[in-house]
């Protein structure tokens, strides 16, 4: 009994070693990038880390195909390597020796790409399946050029700028105008004009301006006689 | 009565409110983007420190003494260019001509340069910044072609911003978005200028010490960038035996005599508002010293950022060949660092050649990422821009820098309009009631629609060929014709009195060689030799040209020859008018010599009509 059972196991030993060497029919290559992701906090790669990521593949594989009977025991994983790279492949659970497609293989994993790299704490960079290609996300681009905004702002300010100066110009102009006009109307008027002297119309005072100072002349009454 | 403040002294004209505005205007005038990314990449060229050599012999001898010239021609006549040049000698009055078709010329497609910078400013504040990724390609399989083969800052450059043509006679079509920001900018310069001195006085104090301020917070940011050193090492280290090139004594002149701004006939406009005591030898000597310490000042932020970008271009690039090798040989990740890389590559080269030549390592040497030298546009744009990416908080650095070049060059654009309206108020031909608003608008408007030809998608051909051409040798002539009218025309005795009446002391014995002798010779001596060096070379252009095989290098494409034609038309018309000028007056002269009434003009004194 127990030596049916050894041979059974080696046998499959040697089918998976058959199924899963780099560069085999179905196989992928997978490459991890975890102390460039993460630095300090990086984790160390052990079978538990490698139990993950079948049970990922077999999740994908799951949720691809509803049909898909997948085991964490059918995602074979080899040539681990420090840096930390494996080949893995998907055997078919129903066919005895046999691998899952690559096409499938590659849908499902596509398909829930996300959830495989959050499961690692790792992003499409640093996480990469060599053979599958992403799809790039497309760039954000907001619904109004954020250039046209800040330019519309500048250009409001301007256009304000100019035609407050425009205007201060003319109003200037305006009461310079005005100020050189009242200026020669006084002088155009000047015969007409009645010469106010301290307040007191001049041809009210004695015609003999500068002999007799008629506004003290008048008064008199003022002096003390002697 | 509150008096309006326009209302200027005895001869009606506009003043400057004080002296600091004046000498901040000339400042600025002189102080533009050559002196931010042509004095560097000179410096870095022609042996670092060792280029200061030529360069101060240069100002001492060139340099300072055209600058007082000029100023204490336009303090003496107080009139434009054209005014004062024919007031010296009716014969001279085609060295005024050409100084303002010059300015004409070069204030069309240096507002042009401004509109790219403003494009790029207006396009700093996204997060990410849109010259750090490439946008993808129509069925968005992958980046866009042209830009994942060159870069996406040459992407964003040549394609978003120029839309450029890959042949200079292909004109393309207008870019809408330059047409916007052209009008934008003209609209700018309308406001500063818009009455002359009295608005742009008031502009110049944020416009002319803006600059400073940026570049002290560059300067210090820079300092703190990890392979700032090494770029600073690498500009000042002088080795001293590039000076045994003529070339580098050239360039060292044309940078001194461009970068001050001399004969463009902005300086004398500016001048020309002073009162006349002032003393314009001070003044030339401030000025010149100040541009000088300025282009020092900013080539060591640009070195530092440039030296950061070279350290990061060659790690970038030793972390490329580290991950292929560890791919390839599955080793741990860190186990080669940059430090132990050479180790590690003699070691793999010894043990597994095929491997290793398999892997098409690309060789990375600091010294030819330092080597990258770029003057110009590409420094700003292209070089300047990628390394803004790199630094944390990019937009804020870009946004600073754009606002830093944007002024730099609008207080000379300052200067390239006085020169071109302050001669035309003094023209007999526009008539006194025309408001001052009215004509700056009508300037700018003119040169707008000008300038819409720049922005064609040809149109950084063609404001390469107007700064080649219309920028720089008849710069050269008019100067040399300055200072021979002055010395010999106008006679270097009376032009001492002038001073001395203006400044309180006669100009000293190196003042009288200089204009007498030097400064002539030497103007002459680099006009030849400029004009010897741009004949030998074939007038070739470099040309963007996605299609090419060597893409992403340049094509060198030589001018059709109707495109050489305009060159030489360029280079030929503002210095031809100093000839015929000159002829027109001795026609004249001879028609008037045989009509017995002819009276000789006044003998022009400054102290006759200022004393």
């Amino acid at each position: 009994m127990l030596r049916v059972l050894l041979l059974t196991l080696s046998v499959v030993a040697i089918a998976d070693a058959e199924l899963c060497k780099p560069d085999a029919q179905n196989a992928f290559k997978v490459r991890l990038s975890i102390k460039t992701a993460l630095g300090d906090n990086a984790y160390a790669w052990d079978a538990n880390e490698e139990y993950l990521f079948k049970a990922m593949v077999a999740f994908a594989m799951r949720k691809y195909s509803s049909k898909s009977t997948t085991q964490i025991s059918n995602v074979l994983v080899c040539n681990v390597t420090d840096r930390v790279s494996f080949w893995f492949v998907v055997t078919d659970s129903s066919k005895n020796g046999t691998t899952v497609p690559g096409s499938q293989v590659e849908a499902a994993i596509r398909m829930y790409r996300n959830r495989i790299n959050s499961a690692f704490l790792l992003s499409d960079k640093t996480l990469q399946f060599l053979k599958i290609t992403s799809t790039l996300s497309p760039p954000v681009e907001p619904s109004t050029p954020v250039w046209l905004i800040v330019f519309g702002v500048v250009l409001c300010l301007i256009v304000v700028g100019i035609v407050f100066l425009i205007v201060g110009g003319i109003q200037k102009r305006k009461k310079k105008n005005k100020a050189s006009t009242e200026r020669e109307n006084l002088e155009e008027k000047g015969e007409v004009t009645v010469t106010v002297e301290n307040g007191i119309p001049c041809e009210a005072l004695d015609l003999k301006a500068g002999h007799i100072n008629g506004v003290f002349a008048a008064d008199d009454e003022r002096f003390t006689s002697l | 009565l509150s008096v309006p403040p326009e209302i200027p002294k005895e001869d009606g004209r506009p003043k400057w409110d004080n002296k600091f505005q004046y000498i901040l205007s000339c400042i600025g005038f002189a102080v533009g983007l050559g002196n931010v990314w042509r004095f560097p990449y000179l410096c870095q060229i022609h042996g670092g420190g060792a280029f200061l050599i030529p360069y101060f012999i240069a100002l001492l001898f060139e340099g300072i003494p055209l600058l007082h010239l000029e100023l204490a021609l336009g303090q003496c006549l107080r009139k434009g260019s054209i005014g004062a040049w024919n007031t010296i000698s009716p014969y001279l009055g085609g060295v005024g001509v050409g100084s303002w078709m010059v300015s004409v010329l070069v204030s069309l497609y240096y507002n042009t340069v401004l509109t790219w910078v403003m494009w790029y400013f207006v396009n700093s504040f996204q997060e990410p910044l849109p010259w750090s990724v490439c946008p993808l390609n129509e069925n968005r399989t992958g980046l866009n072609e042209e830009c994942y083969e060159s870069t996406a800052v040459n992407y964003f450059w040549y394609r978003k911003t120029l839309n450029i043509t890959p042949d200079v006679t292909e004109s393309g079509t207008l870019q809408w978005w330059l047409i916007l920001c052209l009008a934008t900018c003209w609209a700018i310069v309308y406001l500063c200028t818009i009455r002359g001195i009295e608005t742009t006085g008031k502009a110049i104090y944020v416009t002319a010490l803006f600059p400073y301020l940026v570049l002290t917070i560059f300067l210090i940011h820079g300092l703190s960038l990890p392979g700032a050193t090494d770029g600073l090492a690498y500009l000042f280290t002088p080795n001293l035996s590039t000076l045994k090139n003529p070339r580098v004594w050239l360039d060292a002149a044309t940078q001194i005599f461009f970068s001050l701004s001399l004969a463009f006939g902005g300086l004398i406009a500016f001048s020309s508002y002073n009162p006349p005591k002032n003393d314009c030898e001070k003044d030339a000597v401030t000025i010149a010293i100040v541009n000088s310490l300025t282009s020092l000042y900013a080539s060591i932020p640009v070195f530092s950022v440039l030296g950061f970008k070279a350290t990061t271009g060659y790690w970038d690039c030793l972390d490329r060949n580290i991950i292929s090798i560890i791919n390839e040989f599955d080793l741990p990740e860190e186990s080669i660092m940059r430090q132990n890389y050479t180790a590690w590559i003699s070691f793999l080269n010894s043990s597994y050649p095929q491997k290793i030549a398999g892997l098409q390592l690309k060789s990375c040497d600091l010294q030819e990422f330092l080597d990258q030298s770029v003057s110009g546009t590409g420094l700003a744009f292209i070089i300047f821009t990628q390394a803004i990416i790199l630094m944390p908080g990019s937009q804020a650095w870009a946004i600073l820098f754009f606002i830093m070049l944007f002024s730099l060059g609008l207080s000379s654009m300052f200067g390239n309009i006085e020169g071109v309206f302050t001669p035309l108020l003094e023209l007999q031909i526009i008539s006194k009631s025309i408001p001052k608003e009215l004509l700056s608008g009508i300037i700018c408007l003119i040169c707008f629609l000008i300038a819409l030809c720049f922005t064609l998608g040809s149109g950084s051909y063609w404001i390469d060929i107007f700064d080649s051409y219309a920028g720089s040798v008849p710069l050269l002539v008019i100067a040399f014709f300055e200072v021979i009218g002055v010395a010999y025309v106008y006679k270097i005795k009376r032009f001492n009195k002038d001073v001395k009446w203006m400044t309180g002391r006669k100009p000293n014995l190196y003042w009288q060689i200089t204009w007498r002798f030097i400064s002539p010779l030497l103007l002459l001596i680099v006009f030849v030799a400029f004009v010897t060096l741009q004949i030998q070379k074939s007038p070739s252009y470099a040309a963007w040209n996605p299609k090419y095989e060597g893409f992403p290098m340049k094509e060198e494409k030589v001018y059709p020859p109707w495109v050489l034609a305009i060159c030489v038309l360029l280079a030929v018309l503002p210095c031809v008018f100093v000839p015929l000028v000159a002829l027109f007056h001795l026609i004249k002269r001879m028609h008037r010599s045989k009509d017995s009434s002819f009276v000789p003009p006044e003998v022009f004194s400054c102290q006759g009509a200022n004393g």
